[in-house]
């Protein structure tokens, strides 16, 4: 066999048409006589709708419809839950177009169909609403005391879910302690701001009575379910494609928005097509968002540093509505216990009601707010019992022996338990260690001081809970004339080289060239089973879906192949796109196995002479496809993991403060990283560069902000500071590859690793910088300019 | 984000342009379009019609004249940026530009749009006023000069009228012998200042200081000269004490409130530091005869 695919640092097959502007993303899909949608958003948080005139609009030119709640039929509905869950009672969920009252700024109240985009923003702005506005508290911690305005009258002190998980027996282990450690962490909203924005396009054919939606979504599936039951449609006569897609990070995991319901429905109403774009401003007030968590957390720990029991409440900031239930507080607070033994925890959240954009995961999911408030505490611990920061860590790390390791008590995402699988924790804490340089830092940091500079070391541990079930599928064919290797799957790639990595695991079976694998997703109308991008899962489901399925049709290959070539199956070996008889000339193409396994009645070229029924490789006894076989060289697979499959990793920095402009300037950045198996380094290195990019948003820079009247006042690329190019330091990063035990491949998920541990690093390194300049303690994120001089100023 | 219907014009000559911002109230000039064309597409301004000025060849000229730097009003920041006669007259200005936003915007960007602009955080209104500059107004009634303390009267707000459009503005030159420092800082590079301070000062053979220029932006509602710390600083010697005095004075000129990017204290404590470090280096670096 040739050289092994996976593992190899292949170049992403997507890059030369991305980077060469020839993607092809919904705004690109040329839909003739489409029509152009505008909404109109509720400029109130918190407002009961008297009436709405949408006379002025209508009459306008260019006009084709305006939508209100009152003529949209079927649609006026509260939207589904999409992952019901016992902790909420009555979960409040979105109408496609406010009807009575509204619930942000930003919520869609009417839609304007026009024969443009700018007449139907002119348009927009002749919709006249009477609005009659509400008292309103974006305080978190204020939105639970009694006698707070309501965002939703049917839930009392804004509580949306109010969810207690244990592990082991804290309430023993906490009598037990020598030493608390309590701290208060909060960690600010922020938003995915992909590249494109969300999108979507739809075409109704009558005669066919099919509908296909063209959405930037990371769930056509899941799209495609929504909108057959809403619709009253046959699933089979929905198509959803997402095209290229530029970046999801989870909001657009979320479905149905309320245009994707929308935009089919003018589409039906109008006999034409109908486009969406989004633009950045709507992207800010109207895609879901996510982090707010303030988080009270105590380790209860021996005096050698040994924690026994943590006790974690938070509150998780859900926004206006609920759709996607409490995935993301939840994720927190299983991952609360990041990579540590603790055998006692008790976890209680409760989800709130803001008058704000709702919440659902971004890109982290609940991991970065997990692990700022466990490694902060441990740094705080570590400070409490003067115990070195590595040292404490060490102490508590799961050992290597002891996987996997499951805290009873905690269900993951899935519903499922949760159990750290594999890894080489203290292994990992020691590279960093060493990588970051740690144990000459504390000279070079005294001599630094001595000159007057704030010089810190700031350290986290992160662990990734990935590659969550129900499952995924796989489909493979090797085409007939080409001989080239079809695969699908049913989850959709928004621009992390899906097509590379699945085609590098079907390389490995087929012997073909990883050029000559065409992974195809994304296109309910070519793979209909399977769930969607989200929670890492990717490589770890569809991967090892696809990797069952290409065993399947590597035996197939082999079977024929031995036939054709009347050798032992076991002397077939499949290269360079052939089967091959060990040890000699003789073979076959794949094209021509393909083609002889599909018994032909016509000879369309020469290659198919062979399986035509004079051929003398043909059966003159009995049916040409035997009872039980199928034509040609395609298999169908599934993966459904036991559980999640956790990934975990380190970093460490070391950063200067400068204290006239209270600047952080990253002078070191490390990170160790393992996720198990990686089918392609060039991919892993680049997911972890981009979620840390991301991770230094979170940690520095992002935060969006309301007024105390719940308006948005950054929602823009103005004020919304992502950082630049120029802002985001070089990481260098390490692997560990310690493999799965949980599917074929070994394989975990790397989708969000990259920006769980910054703000936690970050924090842990300026707090260390900063400690003779003021000794304050940085417990929240992002780390502004303000909040250093705060710091430094009044220490 | 798609601007309002809007008419579409060409201005080929001054007049021409001038003519039409008579003929069409409500008409806005076009430069380089980089904070126009952004306010229309969030809404934020409607004009009724743009007078495109980037066909009018006289205003794409830099001159030096008296030995100062007269800029069109179709001169890219780029182009301004990367001219070696306008360094040489007027180093403070290449020191500028390479802090306005980012090589693609000033690319197209002008620096006489910037003015006409006036955001109270852009660096070249400051630099317009540290160094004594002027814009040209032509109306009408013919041309006038605005000299850059009246002409900056708020946050977006000029003191040119409707009727009229700036067609240069001419940035004097910095005398011979003087030293001088431009420091910003923003969140992200290129990026408005959250404060920059720009300096020029001239010292005598003995050493002490003759005359000092100080100006800011970012901490008001439009650039401002720091005076206070201009006075306290002529007549020393530039030991520790008075630079570290000049910082405190210039604290008193944040007159910005709290936002989301900054608090008044910290705008107070970087624009000292910012005004300290200007002080040191303008000191340092004497512009060659
Ligand atoms: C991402 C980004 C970052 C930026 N960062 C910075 C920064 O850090 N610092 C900074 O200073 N700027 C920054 N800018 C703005 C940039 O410098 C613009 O070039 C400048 O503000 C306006 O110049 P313009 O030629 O594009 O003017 P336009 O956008 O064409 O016009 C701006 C305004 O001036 C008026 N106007 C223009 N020319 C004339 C004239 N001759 N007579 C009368 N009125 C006129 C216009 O009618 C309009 O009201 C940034 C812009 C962007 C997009």
């Amino acid at each position: 066999m040739s050289t092994r695919k996976f593992g190899a640092p292949i170049k992403r097959n997507i890059d030369p048409k991305l980077l060469t502007g020839n993607g092809a993303f919904t705004d690109d899909i040329n839909l003739p006589g489409v029509l152009h949608a505008a909404f109109v958003r509720s400029p109130f948080a918190r407002a009961r709708i008297n009436g709405i005139d949408t006379s002025l609009a209508e009459q306008a030119d260019g006009v084709v419809a305006v939508y209100t709640c009152d003529n949209i039929g079927h649609l006026d509905i509260e939207l589904p839950l999409l992952i019901p869950h016992p902790s909420m009672t009555a979960a409040r969920t979105q109408r496609p177009l406010a009807r009575g009252d509204v619930y942000y700024v930003g919520q869609t109240v009417a839609m304007v169909v026009a024969v443009d985009r700018y007449v139907a923003e002119d348009a927009a702005n002749l919709v006249d609403v009477d609005y009659h506005p509400l008292d309103v508290e974006l305080d978190l911690e204020k939105a639970i005391e009694d006698g707070t305005p309501l965002v939703h009258p049917t839930h009392p002190n804004n509580i949306a879910a109010d969810f207690t998980q244990v592990c082991g027996n804290p309430e023993a282990a906490f009598a037990e302690a020598e030493h608390v450690t309590r701290i208060r962490v909060q960690v600010d909203r922020s938003t995915a701001a992909a590249m494109e924005c969300r999108t979507v396009a739809a075409r109704y054919d009558s005669v066919r009575g099919e509908l296909t939606v063209w959405d930037g979504t990371q769930a056509p599936l899941g799209v495609r379910g929504g909108l057959a039951s809403i619709f009253g449609l046959d699933e089979d006569k929905v198509r959803v494609i997402a095209p290229d897609v530029g970046g999801g990070f989870g909001q657009k995991v979320m479905f149905p928005y309320p245009d994707e319901l929308l935009v089919p429905h003018a589409a039906i109403q109008l006999g034409r097509p109908v486009k969406y774009i989004e633009d950045r401003r709507e992207n800010f007030i109207g895609s879901n968002q996510e982090r707010t968590q303030i988080h009270e957390i105590e380790l209860f720990a021996k005096k050698n540093g040994e924690v026994i029991a943590l006790r974690d409440s938070f509150l998780h900031d859900t926004g206006a509505f609920i759709p996607y239930g409490i995935a993301v507080a939840q994720v927190a607070s299983t991952s609360i216990a990041g990579p540590y033994q603790i055998p006692n925890i008790h976890v209680r959240f409760r989800a709130v009601y803001t008058p704000t954009v709702p919440v659902t995961p971004y890109r982290g999911c609940g991991r970065p707010q997990a692990c700022f408030a466990i490694e902060r505490a441990m740094d705080q611990l570590a400070e409490e019992l003067g115990i070195d920061r590595f040292e404490i860590r060490r102490r508590n790390l799961i050992r290597d022996e002891q996987f996997p390791y499951t805290r009873e008590g905690l269900l993951f995402a899935d519903g499922l338990r949760v159990k750290l699988d594999s890894g080489q924790y203290t292994k990992a804490l020691e590279m960093a260690r060493e990588a970051i340089g740690w144990d000459n830092f504390a000279a070079s940091q005294e001599a630094a001081r001595k000159e007057g500079k704030a010089i810190g070391l700031g350290l986290a541990y992160y662990v990734e809970g990935t590659g969550l079930g129900p499952y995924e599928g796989g489909h493979i064919k090797i085409h007939p004339i080409t001989g080239k290797v079809y695969v699908n799957t049913g989850l959709t790639s928004q621009g992390q080289g899906h097509d590379t990595v699945f085609a590098q695991i079907v390389s490995d079976q087929l012997g073909v060239a990883v050029e000559d694998v065409i992974v195809v997703e994304g296109d309910t109308g070519t793979f209909e089973w399977g769930v969607a991008t989200f929670a890492s899962r990717a490589a770890v489901v569809s991967g090892n879906a696809i990797h069952k399925t290409a065993i399947k049709v590597r035996e197939q290959t082999i079977k024929a192949a031995a036939n054709m070539l009347e050798a032992d199956p076991a002397d077939i070996e499949l290269e360079d796109g052939h089967a091959v008889v060990a040890g000699t000339d003789r073979k076959v193409s794949l094209a021509a196995i393909a083609t002889a396994t599909n018994p032909l009645r016509y000879a369309f070229n020469s290659a198919a002479q062979a399986a035509t029924q004079f051929a003398p490789a043909s059966r003159h006894d009995g049916p040409p496809l035997i009872d039980g076989q199928h034509p040609g060289l395609e298999a169908t697979d599934y993966f459904s993991p036991e559980c999640a499959t956790w990934a975990y990793g380190v970093h460490a920095a070391i950063v200067e403060i400068d204290r006239d402009t209270c600047d952080v300037e990253v002078k070191k950045y490390i990170c160790i990283h393992d996720c198990g198996n990686m089918i392609n380094p060039v991919i892993v290195d680049g997911q972890v560069m981009g979620g840390f990019a991301q991770g230094i948003g979170g940690a520095l820079y992002e935060r969006i902000e309301y007024d105390t009247e719940g308006n948005p006042t950054n929602a823009n690329f103005v004020d919304f500071l992502i950082p630049y190019a120029t802002e985001v330091p070089a990481i260098e990063i390490s692997h560990l590859e310690t493999p799965s035990p949980l599917n074929p491949l070994g394989v975990k998920g790397v989708g969000e690793a990259g920006c769980i541990a910054v703000g936690a690093t970050l924090a842990s390194g300026i707090e260390d910088a900063l400690r003779p300049f003021g000794g304050k303690k940085f417990h929240q994120t992002p780390i502004t300019p303000s909040m250093i001089f705060g710091a430094i100023s009044n220490g | 984000m798609k601007p309002p219907l809007f008419d579409y014009l060409v201005a080929r000559s001054s007049e021409e342009a001038v003519k039409l911002l008579s003929e069409y109230p409500g008409a806005m000039i076009l430069a380089g379009g980089q904070s126009l064309i952004p306010a229309m597409n969030f809404r934020l301004a409607a004009p009724a019609a743009l007078i495109d000025i980037n066909r009018i060849s006289d205003l794409r000229r830099i001159d030096i004249v008296d030995g100062n730097v007269r800029v069109g009003a179709a001169v890219r920041h780029r182009d301004l940026e990367q001219n070696d006669a306008a360094f040489a007259a007027n180093p403070l200005l290449r020191a500028a530009l390479y802090h306005v936003a980012h090589v693609p915007i000033r690319n197209r960007g002008t620096t006489v749009g910037s003015l006409c602009h006036a955001d109270a955080a852009a660096e070249m209104p400051m630099v317009l006023l540290l160094t004594g500059g002027w814009v040209t107004a032509e109306g009408p009634s013919g041309q006038r000069d605005i000299p850059a303390e009246e002409f900056f009267e708020f946050h977006m707000t000029t003191s040119r009228e409707a009727d009229e459009m700036i067609v240069s503005a001419t940035f004097p030159g910095l005398p011979t012998g003087a030293g001088h420092a431009f420091a910003e800082f923003a969140r992200r590079k290129g990026d408005y200042a959250i404060a920059a301070v720009g300096a020029i000062v001239e010292r005598g053979a003995d050493g002490v200081i003759s005359s000092a220029r100080i100006a800011a932006c970012g901490i008001s509602s439009r650039p401002v000269r720091l005076s206070e710390v201009e006075a306290a600083l002529v007549d020393t010697k530039l030991s520790d004490d008075d630079i570290h005095r000049a910082g405190e004075l210039a604290k008193q000129s944040v007159t910005a409130p709290d936002d989301a990017h900054a608090t008044t204290a910290y705008r107070q404590h970087l624009l000292a530091s910012l005004t300290r470090r200007v002080v040191r280096q303008a000191a340092g670096i004497m512009k060659e005869s």
